[in-house]
C-alpha cells in the first residue's frame, strides 16, 4: 500500500486534534486532542522513515513518545490540581492571570 | 618690605573675623578693635608709601608671592599682591579715609545695638577693597570685587528692619551682578587670548593681539566699572544704597566701592590704549553720567540723595578722564582722591546734620542750621567749595584738569566731552550751593512746629539740633583740611603726575583751547551755578513743600526714570520673556513629550485586547503562527 495514504490519515489526526483543541473548552478533551497531535506527528515520522529508508524518524517517534508520556504526568497533574480548587475543568474559567 | 603688603589686608580682615566671630562680649570694644586695625593697615601703608618714596622711580613696584591658589599647569593662579604707585594711593586713601569713616562711626552708631557688628563689615568692607585693588591678577581682583560687593549689601541693608533698606541692599547686589559678569567675561576672554590673567603677562602680551579681542575685553571691563562705579547704564543702585548708615555711604561713596570701577579701568590702561573704540565708548559712558548724576543731585530734597547725585556725576568725570587713554588717567586718579575727601566729609557732615535733627533727611525741613553746627557747617563748607571747584581748593586743581584733558582729545569729541564736562561744572555748583543754602542757611523751617516736624519723627516733636561729638567732628575737619589742601599738595610741581606717571603712562594732548581759556570758562560756569542756586534758594524762602516743578523736575526727582525704565524694559520684559518660554514649555516641549508617551499608551492598550485570557485563543494564535511559518517555507521552496 502506497505510504502517502498513511501521512493523509497523519494530516487528518492532526488536524482532529488541532480542532479539538482549538473548539473544546473541557481540558481533558483538550489534553487528548494534544496526544492525537503528537500521535499524528508520530505517524508522520515513522511514515517518512519508511519512505526514506533509514531509522531515523523511528528513533524521533520514540523520544516524542516518552515526552508524551512526561506532558501526561504533569499536565494531568496540573487538571487535577486545578479541578480540585476551582471544582470546573473548563480551559475558559483559568484565567486568574489575565489582568 | 614687600612682606608687609599682605599686613594691609590682614589687619582688617583679622578685625572682621573676630568682631563678627566674637560674639556679644565683644560688644563693648568692638568698635575700638575695629577702628584700631584699620588703623594699623593705614599705619602699615604709611611704612610702606615712606618706603616706596624713597626708591627710584622706576623701582616702585613690590610684588609679593603669597602663595599659589590654583596650581594647575596650564591654569596658575596665584595669591600675589602688587604695590606700585597706583595702588599705594588706593591703599592710603581707602585706608586713611576709611580709618576716619570708622572713627566718627564710634560716635555716630553709638545708640545702635548692633555696632559691633556694623564695624565688622565695616572693616570687611575694606579688606575686600584693599584685596581688590592691590591684586595683581584679574582673578584675585575678581575675589575683593566681589567682596567688596557682599560688604557692600552686608552694610546698605544694615538696618535690615526697615523693609526699603533690605530693598535697597538687594537692588545693590543685584544690580552689581551684572556688572560682575562683565567682568567674569572679560577674565574668561583675557585666558583664552592671553592664557593667563595675571597683569604682567596679559599687558605685555596686548601688542600682538587682534583689536577686535582687546575691544571686546575692554568693553566687558567696562560694563563691570558701570556696575561697581554707578555708571549709567548700572547707575539705579546708587540712590537706593542711602538706606544705609551715613558712615556706610561716606565708604561707598569716598573711599571704596563706586572708585573699584576707576581703578579697575586705570589698572586696564594697556588694554584700552590698544583698544579705541572702547575707549571711545567709557568717554560717552563718563560723559553721560556726569551729566545724569548731576541733573538728578539737582532736583532731590533728600541731602544724601542730592549727595549720591553727586558722586555718580563725579564718577562720571573720572570715568570720562579716564576714557581719555593716557592724557586723563592721573587726572582720573587725582580726581578720585581729591574727591576721596571732599565726598567724606560732605557726607560725614550730612550725617552730622542728621544726628543733630533727628534722622530728618529733607532739606525742606532744615534751614538756618550754621548757628547750631558751626563745626558741621564750616567742614561742610569747605567740602562744598572744593567740590564745586573753587579756586585754590582741591576739587579745583583736579576737576579743571580733566576738563581741559577732555577738549584735549581733539576734533568734535574733544568739544562734546569738554562742552558735557563744563556743563557738569555748572550743574555742580548750582546743585551744591542748593544743598548747603537749603541746610544752613534761610529760615529755620523745622520750627515751623505742628504740620512739618511734629507729624511723628519717632514721637521726638520738634528737633534741636545740637553739634555733634568731638569724636564725629574731628574726622570731619581732617577731611576738610584735606578737601582744602590736597590739590594743591598734589599739583605743586606736578607731583601726583610724577607719582602715578610711571605705572598709567601721560601724555599732553593738543587742546584746541588754551588751559587758561578753559580754566576760564569752568569759573564762568562756577559763577553761573551758584548764582543761579542764590537766586532760587537764596534770595526766596524755600517752600516746605516741593513745588510740583517742570518736566524735567519731577523726571529728576524720580531719578530720571531710571527705575521706570529698568521696570518696563528689564523687569516686565523678563516677565514676558518667562511667561512665552513658561508656554512654549507647557506646549511644544511637554506637547512632544506626553504626546510620545499617549501614542505608546493607546498602542499598548490595544495590543492588551490580544492577552483576553482564553487559553484557546492564544492555541489560535500558535497554530496560525505556525501554519505561516510552513506556508513560508513551503513558498521559498517553491521559488
Amino acid at each position: 500500500m502506497n505510504p502517502v495514504n498513511y501521512l493523509y490519515l497523519a494530516a487528518l489526526l492532526f488536524t482532529i486534534g488541532a480542532t479539538g483543541v482549538l473548539i473544546r473548552r473541557n481540558a481533558i478533551v483538550v489534553f487528548m486532542c494534544i496526544e492525537l497531535m503528537l500521535n499524528a506527528c508520530n505517524l508522520a515520522f515513522v511514515v517518512f522513515s519508511r519512505m526514506h529508508g533509514n531509522l531515523d524518524g523511528q528513533i524521533i517517534a520514540f523520544f516524542t513518545m516518552v515526552v508524551a508520556a512526561a506532558e501526561v504526568v504533569v499536565g494531568l497533574a496540573i487538571i487535577v490540581s486545578l479541578f480540585r480548587s476551582r471544582h470546573s475543568a473548563s480551559v475558559d474559567d483559568a484565567s486568574l492571570m489575565k489582568l | 618690605m614687600e612682606n608687609l603688603i599682605a599686613l594691609l589686608i590682614a589687619a582688617p580682615l583679622l578685625g572682621a573675623a573676630v568682631l563678627l566671630v566674637g560674639g556679644r562680649r565683644l560688644d563693648a570694644v568692638g568698635h575700638w578693635i575695629g577702628t584700631l586695625l584699620s588703623t594699623a593697615s593705614f599705619v602699615i601703608g604709611a611704612v610702606l608709601f615712606v618706603g616706596l618714596l624713597g626708591r627710584s622711580a622706576d623701582d616702585r613696584t613690590l610684588i609679593q608671592h603669597l602663595y599659589t591658589w590654583i596650581p594647575v599647569e596650564s591654569f596658575q593662579a596665584d595669591v600675589t599682591f602688587r604695590l606700585d604707585q597706583l595702588s599705594m594711593t588706593f591703599v592710603l586713601l581707602i585706608t586713611g579715609v576709611g580709618s576716619l569713616i570708622h572713627l566718627y562711626s564710634v560716635g555716630y552708631m553709638e545708640h545702635d545695638e548692633r555696632r559691633r557688628r556694623f564695624f565688622g563689615y565695616l572693616n570687611l568692607f575694606l579688606a575686600a577693597m584693599l584685596l581688590l585693588v592691590l591684586a595683581d591678577n584679574y582673578l584675585l581682583l575678581y575675589v575683593g570685587w566681589e567682596g567688596v560687593g557682599l560688604a557692600s549689601y552686608l552694610l546698605i541693608g544694615f538696618w535690615q528692619h526697615k523693609p526699603s533698606a533690605a530693598t535697597a541692599a538687594k537692588k545693590a547686589f543685584l544690580v552689581n551682578r551684572v556688572g560682575d559678569m562683565g567682568l567674569s567675561i572679560a577674565i574668561m576672554l583675557m585666558f583664552t587670548t592671553f592664557g593667563s590673567f595675571a597683569f604682567g603677562p596679559v599687558f605685555g602680551h596686548v601688542g600682538g593681539t587682534s583689536e577686535g579681542r582687546l575691544t571686546a575685553i575692554g568693553l566687558m571691563l567696562l560694563l563691570a566699572a558701570c556696575g561697581k562705579s554707578a555708571q549709567v547704564p548700572l547707575q539705579s543702585w546708587l540712590g537706593d544704597a542711602m538706606e544705609g548708615p551715613t558712615p556706610v555711604s561716606a565708604l561707598i561713596h569716598a573711599a571704596t566701592m563706586v572708585t573699584a570701577g576707576v581703578y579697575l579701568i586705570v589698572r586696564s590702561s594697556a588694554i584700552f590704549n590698544a583698544a579705541p573704540d572702547a575707549q571711545l565708548v567709557v568717554t560717552v559712558v563718563g560723559g553721560v553720567t556726569l551729566l545724569f548724576g548731576a541733573i538728578v543731585g539737582c532736583a532731590k530734597d533728600d541731602i544724601k540723595k542730592a549727595l549720591a547725585g553727586s558722586t555718580m556725576s563725579q564718577i562720571g568725570y573720572m570715568v570720562l578722564a579716564a576714557g581719555l587713554g593716557p592724557i586723563g588717567y592721573v587726572f582720573a586718579i587725582m580726581h578720585l582722591v581729591t574727591h576721596g575727601f571732599f565726598k567724606a566729609g560732605l557726607f560725614l557732615g550730612a550725617g552730622s546734620v542728621m544726628h543733630g535733627m533727628n534722622d530728618e533727611v529733607d532739606m525742606r525741613r532744615y534751614g538756618g542750621l550754621r548757628k547750631y553746627m558751626p563745626i558741621t557747617f564750616i567742614t561742610f563748607g569747605l567740602g562744598y567749595l572744593a567740590i564745586i571747584g573753587f579756586p585754590g581748593l582741591s576739587g579745583f586743581f583736579s576737576k579743571d584738569k580733566i576738563i581741559e584733558a577732555a577738549f584735549a582729545k581733539g576734533g568734535t569729541e574733544g568739544w562734546i566731552l569738554g562742552g558735557a564736562a563744563l556743563v557738569g561744572a555748572a550743574l555742580t555748583a548750582f546743585y551744591m550751593t542748593r544743598v548747603m543754602l537749603m541746610t544752613f542757611f534761610g529760615e529755620e523751617r523745622w520750627r515751623t512746629g505742628s504740620g512739618a516736624a511734629a507729624d511723628g519723627h519717632d514721637g521726638h516733636g520738634e528737633p534741636h539740633p545740637h553739634e555733634s561729638p568731638g569724636i564725629m567732628t574731628i574726622p570731619m575737619m581732617v577731611l576738610a583740611v584735606g578737601s582744602v589742601f590736597a590739590g594743591f599738595f598734589f599739583n605743586l610741581g606736578d607731583r601726583f603726575l610724577h607719582w602715578l606717571e610711571p605705572v598709567t603712562g601721560h601724555s599732553e594732548g593738543h587742546s584746541p583751547v588754551s588751559a587758561l581759556t578753559v580754566t576760564g570758562a569752568t569759573m564762568v560756569c562756577l559763577v553761573v551755578g551758584v548764582a543761579v542756586a542764590w537766586a532760587q534758594y537764596g534770595r526766596k524762602p524755600v517752600p516746605a513743600a516741593a513745588p510740583r516743578g517742570s518736566l524735567l523736575t519731577r523726571a529728576a526727582r524720580r531719578d530720571l526714570l531710571q527705575d521706570d525704565f529698568n521696570h518696563v524694559v528689564l523687569v516686565r520684559g523678563g516677565e514676558h520673556l518667562t511667561r512665552s518660554l513658561v508656554y512654549v514649555d507647557h506646549t511644544l516641549v511637554d506637547g512632544v513629550v506626553n504626546g510620545t508617551a499617549a501614542s505608546f499608551g493607546g498602542l499598548s492598550g490595544r495590543l492588551r485586547r490580544l492577552q483576553n485570557g482564553f487559553a484557546r485563543s492564544y492555541a489560535v494564535s500558535m497554530f496560525g503562527g505556525a501554519a505561516l511559518l510552513v506556508a513560508a517555507t513551503l513558498l521559498m521552496r517553491a521559488v
